[in-house]
């Protein structure tokens, strides 16, 4: 089965229904405008640079170098989980709980897949290895970066409330229990939904590029479904993690609400 | 419980433009009356002295220092009822542990307060229960933020005469924060005048 080449012109028509959606958001006053572009731009920009470097990537097979473009994957999806905070943590401590989650759900579960399910040679072939990362980074980022910011905003939105509990001689983590597991909910929402409406509504991407570039239906569908669980289950651990280490940083060691620590953005 | 002990307590690190060390002592079958400008910071203050706010100075019960006891078990002997107290569950009787046992009507309550709607109660309902919420710990000391500001004259005649109660077994002690001085005269012989630089304990003559 041969793959039918998109041209650049392609890619422009494609582009000009974001220029159209561009015109609505501007004149509806959505302030995303801007948003909106520059996520296309660096969408173009980040996608067009990968092609190239990944060309590089797999033509080597030195564990130092795939290790260093793991580590600019994650670091970026630190940064980017601390941007989306609306209410973020001082001292940078969004981003290195978020990198430190990422890594947990990400990292571990991509080389334990490398390593025991899927077993390329060697482990770390590029071809493998980056792909199944990024899926994971990508995805868990969102879920965390959800979670994150539904227990900041809860426990700003609640601090009266969590502080009033502290005076009746509650302990800090009962006080937070609710908070929490909210959080924690909020952040599995899309993936829960996504695994669970995959293959009747939704034809998943990695599913999709697979089977346009020729992999019969029934392979790709495997991959898929290994991807799907690597994705929830290392969304939902990296999301504890999270939810666990902010809650426990939003106290100091009298449980006293530390609610300075969280500064609107 | 015998005594209540302040020692150069402040909070300037948190509010910056309070300046003063408050010290005094309390005793079992005391209350203490603390009085000054709004906005100087005496809310924070008494968060403080329950431990719910960083501060610099001691603070101990029995000369025991709040830091030797477990936070939560500080904060039940020392406890702060705030001058807006928060509810977070939908009706009175799940704020109280035992609801059955506490004798609402002693604030003017009728029995079936138990079942009312948080979001049906008025300010000063709210400020009634939460002394009784406070209560059912059986707190060695009590800090009142201005316990009767929502209340009409009856129910602030009925809040403090249940204050009196409370310390008149020489077990309890007030600390009571308050704005109007033909009252706090009336609860308490002694009073903190408190100002941004000092804190002052003076008796009413």
């Amino acid at each position: 089965m041969d793959i039918i080449y998109l041209s650049n012109a392609d890619l422009a028509l494609a582009f000009s229904l974001i220029i159209l959606l561009g015109i609505f958001t501007y004149r509806m006053n959505l302030g995303n405008t801007r948003q909106l572009f520059v996520a296309a731009l660096r969408n173009f920009l980040q996608l067009l640079l990968l092609g190239y470097v990944l060309n590089f990537v797999f033509d080597s097979h030195n564990i130092w170098f795939i290790g260093f473009i793991s580590l600019i994957m994650l670091l970026v999806a630190g940064w980017e989980i601390n941007l989306r905070q609306k209410y973020r943590l001082k001292r940078n401590l969004g981003f290195k709980i978020g990198v430190l989650a990422l890594f947990i759900s990400s990292f571990t579960l991509t080389w334990l897949a490398l390593q025991f399910i899927v077993v390329p040679e060697p482990w770390y072939h590029p071809q493998y290895a980056i792909p199944l990362l990024g899926m994971l980074l990508g995805n868990t980022m969102n879920g965390i970066s959800l979670g994150m910011d539904k227990l900041n905003h809860l426990i700003y939105q609640q601090r009266f409330m969590i502080e009033q509990r502290l005076m009746l001689g509650e302990e800090s983590c009962d006080v937070v229990r609710q908070i929490r597991n909210d959080a924690i909910r909020t952040g599995m929402i899309p993936i829960l939904n996504s695994m669970a409406i995959a293959g009747i509504v939704s034809l998943p991407g990695l599913m999709t590029g697979q089977i346009l570039s020729g992999t019969a239906p029934a392979e790709a569908v495997k991959y898929q479904i290994l991807i799907f669980y690597m994705i929830s289950s290392g969304t939902g651990f990296g999301i504890i993690f999270a939810v666990w280490q902010i809650s426990k940083n939003m106290f100091d060691h009298r449980q006293r609400l530390l609610i300075e620590q969280l500064k609107i953005c | 419980m015998n005594t209540l002990k302040v020692k150069q307590l402040s909070i300037q690190e948190i509010v910056n433009s309070l300046k003063l060390k408050l010290s005094f002592e309390l005793k079992a079958g005391e209350c203490l009356t603390v009085n000054g400008p709004s906005g100087l910071g005496k809310s924070m203050l008494l968060k403080a002295i329950a431990d719910i706010l960083p501060h610099t100075g001691e603070i101990s019960l029995d000369n025991i220092t709040a830091q030797q006891f477990p936070a939560p078990e500080w904060r039940r002997k020392v406890m702060l009822v705030p001058a807006e107290s928060q509810w977070w569950f939908e009706t009175v009787a799940e704020h109280f542990n035992k609801p059955k046992s506490i004798d609402f009507k002693i604030l003017g309550f009728s029995n079936d307060i138990l079942k009312r709607d948080i979001h049906h109660l008025s300010s000063g309902e709210k400020q009634r229960l939460s002394l009784l919420r406070a209560l059912q710990y059986n707190p060695e000391v009590l800090l009142l933020d201005e316990p009767t500001a929502n209340l009409d004259k009856k129910n602030t005649a009925v809040v403090e005469s249940i204050v009196k109660d409370f310390i008149s077994d020489f077990k309890h002690a007030v600390l009571w924060v308050g704005h109007d001085i033909e009252q706090l005269k009336k609860i308490s012989k002694r009073t903190i005048k408190l100002n941004a630089e000092t804190a002052q304990e003076v008796s009413w003559t």
